[in-house]
């Protein structure tokens, strides 16, 4: 049987949408400006009816596009407001001009993202496409194995995004997550609200006794150095991540880290993954072990800032691992999480476990235990010798 | 009707020194919207473009008021959401100023890049004043042709060349789109009549809902004539009929400036080195066209007028 955590904590069969806007709910931002987008649509859905029925004070904004929503949450957060939105793939894609300017002009905005795999062929399913063609654009980003996880994401997001100054994005897998019921263990409202606090912004739009001009040209005598600044403040966050996930957990009892350590300490092979495959991976590892062989996980769960040092620590001692991404960045070389762990890996010296790189699941292609099973096979040939690392980028469960 | 001794005393919002051609009209506009809200509080948002880049240099800023820019077809969206965390702060007590908000967009962030942002910002209700500085092309970037164009405009994108003779094509008349949107004040405004362009600020402003304001910008490079003549030819715009000033209250025409007598459209190409080439004899048929164009669209507008002296909407 499934227990709370917290103290006051109440168990509730909830989809990983309805978390979301439950989590929304109990932020209570001040404004949401928001478009439909499968499998997004729910978290808005949901929310704006919290807003009709008088549950909270937000003003919901029903926007004509993804850009615009974005453009008006950005623009609400300038103005001194606590804003949010929510939405997926194609609609992440329209936004991707206004997440570069929320990113540039430090604006906390926090985002509910599904992970949908992106057009064309037009497909409504789960892969994370959509947030890994936007891993450059300054955004935090933050993903999620469970609706658990997706719940205590979002209530985390507010803080870190409003510390560190930057627009903060939580995923889910498409329907995988997004329209799979679960029991989760919600916090009560008032704890939640205490938790994340009030918005207090240093300078903001509405002050109009302080007029302050925001978004003016830079050119070559101010741009980089804002840049910098913000890649600076994305450097700088990692401590804000932590600092929040400790306080997290003091609060309500759930431990958080950058990435999930799944019997990798004494590993021999280990798959990274991201989001709900990490839950199939565990089941695979759990089979592996009881037959004795050292199978690990790492699960990625802040991918934006990217914990490269600490990776490479946990990995450093592994003799082969997989790194498994839900999208193809089409390089012509490899996919976006191994370049991530590889450069790492290089940075940090270590040279020693084999590699390989697979992409798995696009457009919601199923990926089972079986499939993973046979990656820690190969992993374990590569460790002993019995077989070379491929030097490809590989694939599961395609047609070739 | 404003008075312009009363104007006279209101705070200068937007300070000299900004980067704006001399000459320019846009620039213009800004300090006459600025100078009509008086010294109530506004926050105004701008699209990218000629006003944006030449006013906020960083670290220097020509706005004494909050000025806020984020990208060039969504200066409507991002004063909605301005203006709904105002609605959203001051409900819950956290702001207690009445605070009015002005957008501001060129031609082209206004009838073709950021048409979808204005149109869904005006139907939703939001209570703002979007302003179309229009100069009848994109002018940040170079003159090019936009749908504001008028037709025979030499731009660097639809040339006047050996076969072509500039902009083939009507501008689009996003006056009339934004009266189709129903929203409570919508009008047309030219530089050169102080009066009436303020007017028409002040009446925006007062509204409860939206409101849009087009008001034609003569640039001197784009439309190529003397700095010095910014306003008499925006005022030839009015006054050849090219330009109509009038407002459509709660869908009720009325032309507000009536031309003395009604001028040849040559009078306003004549000055403009955009039109030199119509001026050819070869081109009188071009001529004849926008002449013809023009006639057809005041006769309407003056039968849309007399409706409105009953009442009638139109």
């Amino acid at each position: 049987m499934i227990k709370t955590i917290y103290s006051k904590g109440k168990l509730a069969a909830k989809t990983g949408n309805e978390v979301m806007a439950e989590a929304m709910r109990q932020i209570e931002p001040d404004v949401v400006a928001a478009y439909p987008i499968t499998p997004a649509t729910e978290i808005v859905q949901i929310f704006s009816q919290f807003v009709a029925d008088g549950k909270v004070k937000t003003e919901f904004v029903a926007v004509e596009s993804e850009h615009s929503a974005m453009s008006a949450t950005l623009a609400a957060t300038a103005a001194g407001a606590r804003a949010m939105t929510g939405t997926s793939s194609q609609g992440l894609c329209y936004m991707w001009e206004m997440l570069n300017i929320a990113a540039g002009l430090r604006l906390p905005v926090v985002l509910a993202e599904v992970n949908r795999a992106i057009s064309a062929p037009i497909n409504i399913h789960g892969d994370q496409s959509d947030t890994m063609g936007a891993r450059d654009t300054g955004w935090i980003q933050i993903y999620s194995e469970n609706s658990q996880e997706a719940y205590d994401n979002m209530i985390q997001a507010v803080r870190i995004a409003e510390a560190a100054k930057l627009p903060t994005l939580i995923t889910t897998d498409g329907f995988i997550i997004s329209h799979c019921m679960e029991v989760v263990e919600l916090y009560p409202d008032e704890d939640v609200k205490k938790f994340v606090g009030q918005y207090k912004p240093d300078r903001y739009l509405l002050d109009v006794d302080r007029p302050v001009t925001l978004g003016s040209i830079e050119l070559q005598d101010f741009y980089f150095e804002h840049r910098w600044q913000l890649a600076q403040a994305m450097r700088d966050s990692k401590k804000i991540i932590s600092e929040v996930a400790e306080d997290f957990e003091k609060t309500f009892g759930r431990k958080y880290d950058f990435y999930e350590k799944y019997k990798l300490d004494d590993a021999e092979i280990a798959i990274v993954v991201i989001g709900s495959t990490a839950g199939t991976a565990k089941v695979a590892v759990d089979a592996l072990r009881e037959k004795g062989v050292k199978a690990g996980l790492l699960k990625i769960r802040v991918y934006r800032p990217f914990p490269a040092e600490l990776i490479a620590k946990d990995l450093a001692k592994i003799k082969a691992f997989a790194v498994l991404d839900r999208a193809d960045s089409c390089s012509g070389t490899f996919a976006p999480l191994y370049t991530d762990v590889v450069a790492a890996l290089y940075a940090a010296g270590v040279s020693a476990p084999k590699a390989i790189n697979y992409v798995y699941g696009l457009g919601g292609r199923e990926i089972s235990v079986a499939h993973l099973t046979q990656v820690y096979d190969t992993l374990s040939k590569i460790a002993s010798g019995d077989a070379q690392a491929s030097t490809n980028l590989e694939y599961i469960n395609v047609r070739l | 009707m404003a008075n312009l001794k009363e104007l006279s005393k209101n705070p200068e919002r937007l300070s000299g020194g900004h980067r704006l051609c001399a000459g320019c009209g846009a620039g213009v506009v800004m300090r006459q919207t600025l100078m009509a809200a008086g010294a109530d509080p506004v926050a105004v948002v701008c699209a990218t473009g000629c006003v944006e880049v030449s006013t906020t240099i960083y670290p220097f800023s020509a706005w004494k008021v909050p000025f806020f820019h984020s990208a060039f077809e969504n200066s409507a969206a991002t004063a909605s959401g301005v203006e709904t965390a105002y609605k959203s702060l001051k409900k819950q007590g956290k702001i207690n100023k009445d605070i009015k908000f002005i957008a501001f967009g060129g031609d082209g962030g206004t009838y073709d890049i950021g048409l979808q942002s204005l149109s869904g910002a005006m139907e939703r209700g939001h209570n703002m004043l979007y302003v179309c500085y229009n100069n009848e092309a994109y002018m940040n970037t170079g003159i090019q042709r936009s749908g504001a164009t008028p037709k025979g405009a030499d731009t660097t994108t639809a040339p006047a060349g050996k076969k072509e003779q500039g902009k083939a094509q009507n501008e689009k008349d996003l006056t009339a789109i934004m009266v189709a949107h129903n929203i409570p004040y919508v009008a047309q405004s030219y530089l050169g009549n102080w009066n009436d362009y303020v007017t028409k600020v002040q009446k925006a402003l007062a509204v409860d809902g939206p409101a849009f304001i087009n008001i034609l910008t003569p640039c001197r490079l784009g439309w190529a004539y003397k700095p010095e003549d910014t306003m008499a030819l925006s005022r030839l715009g009015m006054e050849t009929c090219f330009w109509p000033a009038f407002e459509v209250v709660n869908g009720v025409y009325k032309i507000t400036v009536f031309p003395k007598e009604k001028k040849p459209i040559t009078e306003f190409l004549k000055p403009q080195g955009r039109f030199k080439h119509l001026l050819k004899p070869e081109n009188a048929g071009v001529i004849k066209e926008i002449q013809d164009y023009i006639d057809l669209k005041w006769e309407i507008l003056k039968r849309r007028d007399e409706l409105g002296k009953q009442g009638i909407p139109a």
